[in-house]
Parts: C-alpha cells; sequence; structure tokens
C-alpha cells in the first residue's frame, strides 16, 4: 500500500495546526476582549467555514489563486508562488477552512476568565504581552489542547477543500481523504478500507485522549 | 497626597447614577470606604487604580498627574504602582503561593518576609484551588504588598478572615503600611473591623 497520502495528511494537518496555533490564539485572545462592529464582522467571517459546503469555500480559493485569474496571476509573476494544484495551497485552504475551530473553544476559554485577572497582572505592572504569556495561556490549557486536537483532526478529515484547490496529484496533494475516494472509485475497495481504517484509529485516538485528559484534569476553581 | 475629584456615570438597574467623589488623602493614612452595594466602591478603587477610566476629572499625586480628563492625561496601571487587593481575590490558579509573589517581585527576603507574615509558609507551593478561602484572601494581599506600593487599595480584604486571623493580620498590616510609607483605602462593610486603625473614612453613594 502506498502510505504517501497518510504522511501528507498528517504533515499538512501538522503544519496547518501550527499555524493556527500562532495566529489563530492571538486572534482569538483580540476578539475575547471587547465587543464592536468590526470584531463581529470579522468572527462571522472566520466561522463561515463551519456552515458553508467546503466545495464552495474551496471553488473560490481555486478562483482567487488560478494563475489565470487577476491576484493568483500576480502572485505568481512577483513572487513566484503558486497556490492552485500545490501543496502550499492546500495548507492555505486547510488554515482557513480549521480557523473556526481553533478561534471558537479559545476565545470562550479566554472570555471565561475573570477580568480581574488580568486587571491584577496590570497592576503589579506587567504588560500585556507579560499577561497573556503568564497569566492568561496558561489557565486557558485544556481549551487550548482541546483546540489544537480538533483542529489537527479537523484537518485530517477534510475532504472539499483540499480536492478543489490542490486536486489529486500524487505525493503532493493526494491527502488520505482523497485517496479513499480515488481507491473506491478504481474498485479498489481493500485500499479504500486501509485509508478509512488508519484515518479512523488516528481520529479515535485522539479525541479519546482529549476526552480523558480534560476529564482528569483538577478543575481550576475558575470553571 | 493623593487628591482626587472624579465623576463617573454608572448603570443601575433603574437608569443611571453619577458617581462623584472628591476627596484628598494623606499620606500614610488608612481611609475606611463605606456605603450601600451598587454605590460605585469597587469602580472608585478601580478608576484610582486606572482599570477603568472616569468620565471626568483628576486624580494627580503630589508630583504626578495620573488622570487629567482635561489635558487627556491616562497613566496606565503598569505605572500607577499600586496594590490592589481584589474583591474576587483574581488570584492565578496556575500559580503557587510562591510563584504569585515572584511573579510580582524579585526581592526574595521581601517575599519570604510576606509568605511569614500571612501565615502561608507550608503552603507555599500549594495553587490556590488547595487553599481555603481565608488563605486565598491573604495570598491576594500578600501579592499586592509584594511591589511595595506607595497606594494599597483593599476591596473587602478580610471578609474570609475569622476574627483572631484579621485582628492578627490587621496589626502586621499597619506596621507593613508604616514601614512602606504607604497610604490605604479599604472597603469595608463591617464597621468595627478597622476601628482605631483606620485615620479617615469615605461615603460613597
Amino acid at each position: 500500500m502506498d502510505l504517501s497520502p497518510i504522511w501528507l495528511t498528517l504533515k499538512l494537518a501538522a503544519i496547518t495546526t501550527l499555524i493556527l496555533l500562532v495566529i489563530g490564539v492571538p486572534l482569538a485572545w483580540w476578539l475575547s476582549k471587547k465587543r464592536s462592529l468590526v470584531k463581529v464582522i470579522i468572527e462571522a467571517v472566520i466561522t463561515m467555514p463551519l456552515v458553508l459546503p467546503p466545495s464552495v469555500l474551496g471553488f473560490y480559493l481555486l478562483l482567487a489563486f488560478s494563475p489565470q485569474h487577476g491576484f493568483g496571476h500576480w502572485l505568481q509573476q512577483t513572487f513566484d508562488v503558486q497556490f492552485v494544484f500545490s501543496f502550499k495551497g492546500l495548507v492555505l485552504a486547510s488554515v482557513i477552512y480549521s480557523m473556526p475551530f481553533m478561534i471558537s473553544p479559545v476565545k470562550s476559554a479566554f472570555q471565561l476568565l475573570p477580568v480581574s485577572l488580568a486587571q491584577a497582572s496590570y497592576t503589579l505592572g506587567k504588560s500585556q504581552w507579560q499577561t497573556f504569556k503568564y497569566v492568561l495561556l496558561p489557565n486557558i490549557k485544556p481549551s487550548l489542547l482541546t483546540a489544537t486536537v480538533l483542529t489537527f483532526a479537523h484537518t485530517l478529515g477534510e475532504f472539499g477543500v483540499v480536492l478543489m484547490i490542490g486536486g489529486n496529484i500524487p505525493g503532493v496533494t493526494r491527502v488520505a481523504s482523497i485517496a479513499v475516494y480515488d481507491s473506491v472509485e478504481q474498485m479498489d475497495y481493500a485500499a479504500a478500507n486501509n485509508y478509512s481504517l488508519i484515518l479512523f484509529a488516528i481520529t479515535f485516538a485522539m479525541v479519546t485522549t482529549v476526552f480523558i485528559y480534560n476529564k482528569y484534569q483538577v478543575k481550576s476553581p475558575l470553571e | 497626597m493623593i487628591a482626587v475629584d472624579i465623576e463617573k456615570k454608572l448603570k443601575a438597574y433603574n437608569g443611571q447614577q453619577v458617581l462623584q467623589v472628591k476627596k484628598a488623602f494623606i499620606p500614610g493614612s488608612i481611609t475606611r470606604i463605606t456605603g450601600p452595594s451598587g454605590a460605585g466602591k469597587t469602580t472608585f478603587l478601580k478608576m484610582l487604580a486606572g482599570l477603568i477610566t472616569p468620565d471626568s476629572g483628576i486624580i494627580k499625586t503630589k508630583t504626578l498627574s495620573w488622570f487629567d480628563a482635561v489635558q487627556k492625561i491616562n497613566l496606565p496601571p503598569q505605572q500607577r504602582h499600586i496594590g490592589f487587593v481584589f474583591q474576587d481575590y483574581a488570584l492565578f490558579p496556575n500559580m503557587t503561593v510562591k510563584q504569585h509573589l515572584e511573579y510580582a517581585t524579585t526581592d526574595a527576603p521581601w517575599t519570604n518576609r510576606l509568605v511569614t507574615i500571612g501565615g502561608l509558609d507550608t503552603f507555599a507551593d500549594h495553587k490556590p484551588n488547595h487553599l481555603s478561602g481565608g488563605q486565598q484572601q491573604r495570598l491576594a494581599i500578600l501579592r499586592a504588598l509584594a511591589i511595595k506600593p506607595k497606594l494599597m487599595l483593599m476591596d473587602e480584604p478580610f471578609s474570609a478572615l475569622d476574627i483572631k486571623m484579621k485582628s492578627a493580620l490587621i496589626k502586621d498590616l499597619q506596621m507593613l503600611f508604616a514601614e512602606l510609607g504607604a497610604t490605604a483605602l479599604i472597603v469595608s462593610h463591617n464597621p468595627q473591623e478597622l476601628d482605631g486603625i483606620s485615620t479617615d473614612e469615605l461615603e460613597i453613594g
């Protein structure tokens, strides 16, 4: 069996999760503070992939980044970057597609922390960044773990978006979910089953681990 | 000296009310703040700390203007160097007793002394959820003292302490305030609590 779709999927999920940790956590923090119309709109845009058919998102990404069209053309001419039918494109699409899974739980966790925690830190002379790093972030650990695992697992399960923007290039964009589809198309049920079982096992193990970890975590007095 | 003359509109269940405070606090004084619930005692303390912005007025010390609505001065809480004891303690669940104090200051002898004064020596490595209500409240007070503030703002700081512990702690605090040359503003619902140590009183609402 060709295992490259599995490795590709894991690589995609890991990179996507890492990127979302770096940009998603500060963004969630910012969104958790005072509400404004701009934030509501940004949040709505971030949440859209949850309700949109993945093919719709994939279609627009395909249009936007296709070298035949304005923006994609400009990217290729100026930076020699092509997102369509490339691994980079998969990463970009996955980041957008999985963003609500990182942002939403982390944002809720920040909102559940009492305001006085940050205020106490400020009165001790600590900056916003120090407060974020030493006080707020450590106290949302369970939610952060949940968000990380959900993001990773959700990226493993992507199909529509990656198919639209990435296609089915072996070793480049052919992730496990597409390999399953492709095997079934070719009536190779044994291969489809192998890919499916591996995906099933990985996601099941991850989700179970999170449930166990969060259940046995000593409850913080904030919850 | 800290001179305050501020106004802030408060949202109340029956519309709006205006919180107005005009008072000067003498250095080293201990002022008891009283008033009905919802009158704005906590809001007043938070305005002094720079955590809430007044609508108008001024807050100034002898040498520095902390807040001036007209001149648009508003010093952030980090630069006001105030010890603040929150009503809900606002302890950090991820930090032990010792880490709370070490987060606030690097002065080890001072933190050791504070831990002893608070009677928390044997609990130094405990996190807040393994402390009793009274111990948590003492930790909140110690953390505020850790930065050696010149102004202590305490929002019902003794509510969870038994009488014996309270009177011992108040004595120690009086000594520490004198040592630091700190001015203290203490919100208290219990009229006898600060008898003999408070030198001034402010009624809000």
